[in-house]
């Protein structure tokens, strides 16, 4: 569509200016951690290397299971969610939601939409393929059916997720979906955990 | 008469329950009855009075089978949609409550389910909506703590399984028929379709589109989704509405997200004489096309500010074929009970000093025969 001017970051900015706050021009209401989108870009365009990577090692982090438990999932909670918020900070943008749906949204992290939207995109999204909210940014669902369509189980993408569960937020996700499997994995050899 | 969907003992109760409806309102009945069903946006007042609201809605009568109550769209502050579902219920409206996760947490949407239900509000509309930068107070705390899918599956689980999402039970579930939105004109053009099929697994029974001015691309759209056979689980309802000028349809496409307006429309509009009167020709034209469109049970005009022309084109496009949606008539009991208040207004006032004179004047032999109890019918009748 005719998107004939690109706005700066907030709408209507001088109208709102205006009202006496103070305003910089490019703003966005939402935080932004990240000016560029270059890295989360790339994630996108490699997102089959990356989920075949990310199951490379979700399964060696399921074969430390002895050591985590050996130390105590409590006790390592901590240095885990350190090295977790750095390593997927860095090409996903991660916020820490610490329950990662990244699997299943094409490797662009849902948390990046403004609106935190984790089951598809809004009806705001621009015809350039831009955020509503931000309008210099790529729509993240817009990324994320590009990642999928590239995936093995990029299908994932159709299951309805379950919202958000708050209290989770700034823990680790690896230890988690970990304990989850090898407790799975211990029900279905029918030893006990 | 009563309308048939009416419930006789008064038009604000709920209508009974039929086999296979998950709510007990009109809505549901015209749609699964088969029939194109209309419905209309109210333009939510920016005041306390009640009259605000029924007037606003009294312009869609007997043309509309359900009005949206609008949960401040476009991020502006107006009147609750729960306050205006509320007053709209008392008089036997059909109102669609518009719920939007911007502004609301989980624990706030369920609470205000159960009241807009008890309320007799029968359909309920679940939207992520707008960010809170498009709106007149943008330093507001943007919530969105569940989206709408989630929010539809919240919903469903509390009609279906009677209990909150966190797994409490409720002793009475609300009965509502879900509805979603849908834009067919936003990228990712190629997901909306499965993003039509995800809100149908979440629970939405019906949807309605964003404003549809591009036809040939929601042709497009439709086929696909009747491709996936998505238009036999859920009715689609149309958005559509009027445009006043090219100049507002030009403002609109830059200014209101998610609104896609074609070159050729706005090319239309300012070809013509009158630009209003062409901008209602274009909706009138662009409802019989899509009317057409296998798939479509309806649709929802949306006239922002022009809600006068809502008869006008449900009229002139004909969707409607004949049939009288529900209008409010005034119950016939009101007009008993105003006459019995003229009548005391007119009568007699009573005269207590003159009344207390004949009780003083009373032959003691009545008086002190009767008991206690009895000395006041006893004075009725001597008067």
């Amino acid at each position: 569509m005719a998107d004939e001017r690109q706005k700066p970051g907030n709408a209507a900015a001088a109208a709102k200016a205006k009202t006496g706050a103070f305003t910089p021009a490019g703003v966005s209401p939402s935080r932004r951690s990240r000016h560029k989108y270059t890295v989360r870009l790339w994630a996108v365009r490699h997102s089959r290397f990356l989920e075949w990577f990310y199951a490379r090692f979700a399964d060696m982090f399921l074969m430390l299971h002895p050591v985590w438990k050996l130390f105590g999932y409590d006790r390592v909670e901590r240095p885990v969610t350190f090295v977790e918020r750095h390593v997927k900070g860095f090409p996903f943008d991660c916020r820490m939601c610490g329950q990662c749906a990244l699997s299943s949204t094409g490797m662009s992290c849902p948390m990046n939409c403004p609106k935190q939207l984790r089951n598809g995109p809004c009806g705001g999204v621009r015809a350039n393929g831009n955020c509503e909210v931000e309008p210099d940014m790529p729509c993240v669902w817009v990324q994320a059916w590009k990642g999928s369509r590239n995936m093995v189980k990029g299908d994932a993408i159709m299951a309805v997720q379950k919202p958000v569960n708050q209290s989770l937020r700034e823990t680790s996700s690896w230890l988690r979906v970990t304990a989850e499997a090898a407790a799975a994995r211990d029900a279905a050899t029918g030893k006990d955990a | 008469m009563a309308h048939f969907d009416e419930n006789p003992l008064g038009a604000h109760l709920p209508l009974d329950p039929l086999p296979g409806h998950s709510s007990l309102g009109r809505l549901e009945r015209v749609l699964r009855r088969g029939e194109f069903a209309v419905t209309a946006e109210l333009n939510p007042p920016d005041s306390a009075n009640p009259e605000d609201v029924y007037e606003r809605a009294a312009i869609f009568d007997g043309w509309v089978d359900g009005i949206n109550a609008v949960d401040a769209s476009g991020a502006n502050c107006h009147m609750s949609s729960v306050g205006i579902c509320a007053l709209l219920t008392r008089m036997g409206y059909a109102p669609i409550m518009q719920i939007a996760c911007r502004d609301k947490n989980r624990i706030a949407i369920q609470g205000d389910v159960l009241g807009a239900a008890a309320m007799g509000v029968a359909n309920i509309m679940c939207l992520t909506g707008d960010g809170v930068q498009a709106g007149d107070q943008p330093g507001a705390k943007p919530v969105f703590d569940l989206d709408c899918m989630s929010l539809l599956e919240t919903v469903r689980i509390m009609r279906d399984n009677s209990k909150f999402l966190s797994g409490r039970k409720l002793t009475t579930p609300p009965k509502v028929f879900l509805g979603a939105a849908i834009n067919p004109f936003a990228p990712p053009y190629d997901f909306r379709p499965y993003r039509l099929a995800k809100k149908i697994e979440a629970g939405a029974q019906f949807v309605q589109s964003q404003y549809c001015f591009d036809v040939p691309m929601f042709r497009e759209y439709m086929k696909k989704v009747r491709d996936l056979g998505l238009h036999e689980k859920c009715f689609i309802l149309v958005g559509v509405g009027p445009m006043a000028s090219a100049k507002t349809a030009r403002w609109i496409r830059s200014n209101v997200p998610g609104i896609h307006i074609p070159d050729s429309v706005i090319a239309r509009l300012e070809g013509a004489q009158d630009q209003k009167k062409e901008g209602k020709q274009l909706c009138i034209d662009i409802i019989n096309e899509v009317k057409e469109i296998e798939g479509v049970s309806g649709i929802h005009v949306m006239a922002y500010r022009q809600e006068e022309y809502v008869a006008e084109i449900v009229h002139e496009s004909g969707v409607l074929k004949g049939r009288k949606p529900w209008r409010r008539e005034p119950n016939p009991v009101d007009q008993l009970v105003a006459e019995r208040i003229e009548r005391t207004r007119e009568g007699v006032e009573q005269n207590q000093q003159q009344m207390a004179e004949i009780a003083a004047q009373t032959p003691p032999l009545i008086r002190a025969g009767a008991p206690a109890g009895m000395s006041l019918p006893t004075l009725k009748i001597e008067r």
